[in-house]
């Protein structure tokens, strides 16, 4: 088993730059068909990465870095991320395959079976993020309920209550939901005991009876505990709010720094709020979130992400890091921050297929000819390659 | 000349939670590990069945307070495992029970035009309701909605996909790398809808899907089912699959679409049904009385009469005679989550039928529960099933029917080798599919841009 970082590739349309769709190697025609989709995921799987994430919103896709000019010259229109998610996973066999789903609005007790069933269609192989849907034009799709007026900068006080540490809150409170619902049938709940007549034990489905500020669910699940017991929780973070979230409820958080200074203080952030959470014990990895142009050469690089700025008329930017350069300088640039302390990387490629081929085809076997990244799946499941191990049922007697 | 010869329709259902399921056949795999999903829709598509069909549970189900442990227990997620069906499947429709009261139009519209891009265009929905407090617990609306007013919810959440479904024409994606016009139609997916239910808008998020819009399936048997399938539905499910009940129900649904403005052939009419199959038919019947001691234990036809009489009968014999006392009318509460008790409108009636049939036949309780709980069962040689099925049809008595196999995952591979051939033979069920959509095998209208 190698010690390098482990690796993720964040899947979205076309890639993560908005004209990348414009590129002669892209499919803007194929988005939302299930060939495309697979072909994506088999190209991630070939090289044994750890997982892809599927990217997800409720309404039209809003990038408040990229900003459509006339609406008309960005990709528009995109699938359910869980049901593309189960879609391409009887076609995979390894790679741990984890779709967005909003949390704000849906109901938690649907999402746990969803991803419970997505564990058993791939064998042990899903998770998901959860995201928050924050805007009035998200609000409206629903109509259910007024949430205020979120203001993003309040993310960065973790003393103030506001709308969105509501959200927050919320969310952690659908986590917990997700995680008892997981538990609320025991492994061995299904007995078929024919001298008795009894498909089940019903001593060994639990009612999880949560009630909390915003909803309650009484539980058990419809669906038994999917194969890993936990599929694996995951979210994006940019400030203390949602550290504390990933803190309390996730197992992989992924980070955004610009820099390796920036890298090694939201560490320090995020392990501080795992403390007051009293999961010290529990591994939440920390991937750090990396927008990625790669070309053969540093000019290549430069060159490929200026072709696709003058088509969008516009310097590409974004929440995260954004890498320009070969994949031994990539290569270079992980390996840095794993010693920094990053359990590994979600890539976002810029375009797709280009940057996800050269993740696949030039960076993973550039970190492998370092000892870096694993040759193959050394794990059947998504919680085996991230060393997660199966937990044990919280409501199994000991 | 005489009447055109009716093709037939056929699909197959996964069960769900229900006694038809003998699951202590030796056959009998898992009902929730995803090679049972493939193996019953794999068979139904190399029988060239028109689509395969998944019910949906909300909460367990209760009886006494406690929860059911008789019959199998435990399901997937509908949107989920039809997806994943969709990898394994190429022609096959994909028809999944999404409930209209505990979820919202604009996610569930996303999911099925998502599932009907995924697939192809294979998807179809079942629209059902509920209303009740104990599914609600489960939801963060929690158990709200007025029992009449559910065929109104359901209708108006309807027609609130079908506009999502309807906001994209289907030629706003240009795509145009030359000039960098990605939409024709900035406007493409907008909305705004508001009645009574739902008050939302915004823009849909999904393009149009290649059926334009799912097959949409019913199931309501009331007077208010019946007219919201004449309204709005493309098939609808039927508990009437006998020829005399079956021509009934099929001439007082046909007759309520001329009023929406609807044709005879734009609504399908499939009562579910099961099956048993032999060598000769009564080599079928004595499989079929196995059987169907095998599905109505002692335990269950206690628990079924439990649910009529409205009362524990654990103290009573399912080999001796009914109780001595009446069903405790009103609210029923020794059962919940379990729809079939919605059946008995007036158990007081239904129990002076049983008492009748139990006194003239001299039944036990589980032999009168077999009698009186029977669905729609064809037993008998291949042949025989064949030609019943056929008929039924061809008498309008049903347009088809949704086959239920009693053992899972492999129970439909006997009817795919034997019934279906000789339903071929008639020229009366397709050999090949002759197009790519569910709505192609439906024989229903495509959906206008």
């Amino acid at each position: 088993m190698t010690t390098g970082p482990h690796l993720a590739v964040a899947l979205d349309a076309a890639g993560w730059h908005p004209a990348a769709w414009r590129a002669e190697d892209a499919r803007p025609r194929e988005l939302l068909t299930a060939a495309y989709w697979a072909d994506l995921v088999r190209e991630a799987e070939s090289a044994a990465l750890d997982f892809v994430t599927i990217e997800d919103t409720l309404g039209p896709r809003t990038d408040p870095f990229n900003p459509s000019r006339g609406g008309t010259d960005q990709v528009d229109g995109h699938l359910d991320a869980v049901l593309v998610a189960a879609r391409v996973a009887p076609l995979t066999s390894r790679i741990g395959i984890v779709p967005t789903a909003v949390v704000t609005h849906t109901e938690p007790f649907h999402l746990s079976k969803a991803i419970a069933t997505l564990d058993y269609v791939s064998s042990g192989r899903a998770g998901v993020r959860v995201r928050v849907a924050w805007t009035p034009e998200d609000n409206r799709l629903f109509g259910r309920r007024d949430i205020g007026v979120v203001d993003l900068a309040d993310a960065k006080d973790g003393d103030l209550v506001s709308p969105l540490s509501e959200l927050f809150d919320e969310t952690a409170d659908y986590v917990e939901v997700l995680r008892r619902l997981w538990d609320s049938w025991e492994d061995d709940a299904e007995i078929r005991d024919a001298a008795t007549g009894r498909f089940v034990d019903r001593d060994k489905l639990h009612y999880i009876d949560f009630a909390g500020k915003w909803f309650s669910v009484k539980g058990p699940s419809i669906t038994p505990r999917p194969p890993q017991g936990q599929p694996v929780v995951t979210s994006l973070a940019h400030a203390v709010i949602p550290y504390r979230l990933a803190a309390r409820s996730a197992d992989v958080v992924y980070i955004t720094p610009l820099e390796r200074a920036e890298a090694a203080d939201t560490l320090a952030v995020v392990r501080h709020e795992q403390a007051v959470a009293g999961r010290e014990r529990d591994t939440l990895h920390v991937f750090a979130d990396l927008v990625v142009f790669l070309g053969e050469t540093p000019q290549a690089a430069r060159d490929h992400k200026a072709r696709l700025d003058d088509w969008a008329g516009a310097e590409y930017a974004s929440d995260t890091r954004v890498f320009v350069g070969t994949p031994a300088e990539l290569a270079d640039e992980l390996l840095d921050l794993h010693a920094a302390g990053l359990s590994g990387f979600r890539l976002r490629p810029a375009a797709i297929p280009h940057d996800l081929n050269a993740i696949t085809r030039a960076l993973v076997p550039e970190l492998r000819s370092r000892g870096a990244f694993r040759s193959d799946y050394e794990a059947t499941t998504l919680r085996g390659l991230l060393g997660l191990g199966r937990p044990a049922n919280r409501y199994a007697a000991v | 000349m005489g009447k055109p010869i009716k093709q037939v329709h056929l699909a197959a259902h996964f069960p769900g939670v229900n006694n038809t399921t003998v699951w202590s056949d030796p056959e009998a795999g898992s009902h929730i590990e995803f090679s049972s999903f493939v193996r019953l829709a794999q068979t139904a598509e190399r029988a060239k069945f028109d689509f395969f069909f998944l019910a949906e549970g909300l909460r367990l189900r209760e009886q006494g307070g406690q929860i059911y442990d008789l019959d199998v227990v435990g399901r997937p997620d509908t949107f989920t495992v039809l997806a994943a069906l969709a990898a394994v499947t190429e022609r096959l429709g994909l028809a999944g029970t999404i409930n209209s009261t505990f979820n919202e139009p604009y996610e569930v519209a996303r999911q099925f035009a998502s599932l009907d891009h995924l697939s192809a265009g294979r998807a179809a929905w079942n629209v059902v309701t509920s209303w009740d407090a104990f599914t609600g617990e489960n939801f963060r609306r929690g158990g709200f909605l007025p029992q009449d007013q559910r065929y109104e919810r359901a209708q108006t959440f309807l027609d609130t996909a079908l506009e999502l479904f309807g906001s994209w024409r289907g030629d706003e994606v240009a795509a145009d790398a030359a000039t960098g016009v990605f939409l024709r139609d900035p406007a493409a997916g907008s909305f705004a809808h508001q009645d009574a239910h739902f008050d939302i808008s915004g823009r849909f998020s999904v393009p149009r899907s290649p059926q334009g819009k799912p097959v949409i399936l019913q199931a309501g048997d009331s007077d208010g089912g019946r007219e919201f399938a004449a309204a709005s539905a493309d098939a609808i499910f039927s508990r009437h699959g006998t020829l005399e009940k079956g021509q009934a129900f099929y001439a007082d649904v046909k007759g309520r679409l001329a009023k929406y403005g609807r044709r005879h052939d734009q609504l399908v009419v499939l009562p579910a049904a099961t099956f048993v199959l032999g060598d000769t038919d009564a080599e079928a019947q004595e499989r079929a009385d196995v059987v169907r001691h095998q599905q109505y234990s002692g335990q269950t036809a206690i628990k079924l009469l439990e649910q009529l009489w409205n009362a524990d009968l654990s103290d009573h014999d399912p080999d001796g005679p009914l109780p001595s006392f009446d069903p405790v009318v009103g609210e029923n509460t020794i059962s919940r989550g379990r729809a079939s008790v919605r059946m008995h409108r007036d158990p007081l009636a239904t129990a002076r039928e049983y008492r009748a049939l139990a006194e003239a036949k001299n039944l036990s309780i589980r032999e009168l529960i077999i009698q009186v709980s029977g669905r729609q069962t064809f037993v008998g040689s291949a042949a025989t099933v064949a030609a019943r099925i056929d008929e039924l049809v061809q008498a309008d008595a049903a347009d088809g029917f949704i086959l239920v196999p009693y053992v899972t995952p492999g129970g439909l591979d006997e009817f795919a080798d034997t019934v279906v051939p000789l339903l071929q033979e008639r020229g009366v069920f397709r050999t090949e599919y002759t197009g790519p959509t569910l709505r192609d095998h439906l024989g229903l209208d495509g959906v206008p841009a």
